[in-house]
């Protein structure tokens, strides 16, 4: 398989790159690792007519910190995430979920960047951002903006993005430093999308939660932020029976579409099982287990 | 549409080829350069039949254009084995039966022999994580990953040296 005829351009700069997407509209098309756009381009689900190439683009790469955001430049790998040793330290969750992301090749090529704009409802970064507040930094010929991961997914490749938009980082609000957090995701296979998946970020005092974030992925036309489910779990006893009443909450708001990974229902069921496997996990961590 | 000329460098060689924008890097390495190692398993890059190493890191090469390569360090199985023999990891899926039918070997090997500089003393466990991006249909993996660890242990050991 071989994708159609296209123009390629190999843009040296966010500049370049930005005058390219205005000059070619709605035919031009961002590319990243190529490892979600190219099998599309493969079976002409995606033709572009014109490709631009962001791989040259060093000052795309990256991650620092900024005071007390993290930066991440929109075409990190997925592998540069992993091997973070600030995220490491700072914001686990995201190599936690990188490391559930296809496979070594694929991690090599891919970025956190494609993963989180393309707009497809199975890819992991999306919920995770969303739980973290992320922000994405928007440049086009207009100007520069911030677009609220929280939003921001609007339907499956549909983004608040427009044709001329360019995200060169992703900016993501460093959690508390005794957070809990878990990237839960049930998938077949190696490589595969999840079945479900959830994010839990957790703040603790004491017994008491005092801030709790639970996004999920791959159960809806969007990533899903369970908000009844974190309005449950605030400022109450994270115990047992609260854990399933969270977890019923998340059930209540899916609605996966049956493909081969399964039914409605049992998507919908993995999706509570894994709203509770990351809130347990979570609050394992931010106990310090 | 114009072509594009592009200066590989595969397996220490300079090869200048012009190539057409859609074009996929495991095309140009089988079809212009005659290097039919790499296979074309999947096409959708789950397979990993196609991996090479580009600039010092494991490549799906069914999912990135050739021309996106202009300038690169290519090398592919028949990059391997030199002169004096088979590479460790070529020696070490021999002699565990790390493969029947050798579809997915070019691809395997590849990855072993990145894998193993990424890591050089892996656990099974590791090696699983490592391999994970590369299917094989015979084996049941059981002698993959005995492969790998032998490689390594091969490679540690500095007998890296053919034995004939």
């Amino acid at each position: 398989m071989i994708p159609g005829n296209f123009e390629y351009h190999s843009a040296s700069g966010v500049d370049e790159a930005v005058a390219l997407l205005a000059e070619h509209g709605e035919n031009g098309k961002l590319l990243a690792g190529g490892h979600s756009l190219l099998p599309m381009m493969k079976l002409r689900f995606a033709e572009p007519a014109h490709l631009i190439d962001l791989n040259g683009i060093e000052e795309l790469r990256g991650i620092r910190e900024d005071g007390d955001t993290l930066v991440i430049g929109a075409m990190t790998s997925e592998n540069a995430v992993i091997a973070s040793e600030v995220l490491q330290r700072r914001c686990p969750v995201l190599p936690e979920a990188a490391r559930l992301i296809a496979d070594p090749q694929v991690r090599n090529r891919g970025t956190i960047g494609g993963d989180a704009l393309h707009g497809d409802p199975g890819n992991d970064h999306p919920a995770v951002l969303m739980a973290l507040e992320a922000e994405f930094v928007v440049r086009s010929q207009k100007g520069e903006r911030r677009e609220p991961a929280n939003g921001f997914y609007l339907g499956p490749y549909l983004t608040r993005l427009d044709d001329g938009d360019l995200v060169t980082a992703i900016r993501v609000p460093i959690p508390a430093p005794d957070h809990g957090y878990a990237y839960a995701k049930f998938k077949r296979k190696t490589g595969d999308y999840a079945t479900a998946a959830a994010c839990c970020l957790l703040e603790m005092e004491g017994d008491t939660c005092r801030k709790v974030r639970l996004t999920l992925t791959n159960v809806g036309p969007t990533p899903l932020r369970a908000e009844d489910a974190e309005e449950l779990l605030t400022g109450q006893t994270i115990d047992a029976e609260r854990i399933e009443q969270a977890a019923q909450a998340a059930m209540s708001i899916c609605e996966p579409a049956e493909d081969l990974r399964g039914s409605p229902e049992y998507k919908t069921h993995m999706a509570g099982e894994m709203t509770r496997r990351a809130l347990h996990t979570a609050l394992e961590r931010a106990r310090g287990g | 549409m114009a072509k594009h000329a592009i200066t590989l460098n595969v397996n220490g060689q300079a090869m200048d080829v012009a190539v057409d924008s859609r074009e996929l890097l495991i095309h140009t390495l089988r079809d212009r350069l005659r290097l039919t190692g790499a296979h074309i398993g999947c096409e959708t890059s789950h397979c990993g039949a196609c991996t090479v190493d580009i600039d010092g890191a494991s490549v799906k090469s069914c999912t990135m254009l050739a021309v996106q390569c202009q300038g690169a360090d290519i090398r592919t199985v028949e990059g391997l084995a030199t002169a004096d023999g088979l590479h460790a990891v070529q020696e070490a899926f021999t002699q565990e039966h790390g493969l029947q039918c050798g579809f997915c070997t070019p691809g395997m090997l590849m990855r072993a022999y990145r894998f193993l500089q990424e890591n050089p003393d892996p656990t099974d466990d590791e090696i699983r994580h490592g391999m994970a991006g590369n299917l094989c249909r015979c084996t049941g993996y059981q002698n993959i990953i005995n492969a790998v660890r032998v490689a390594g242990e091969k490679l540690r050991q500095g007998e890296a040296e053919p034995a004939e």
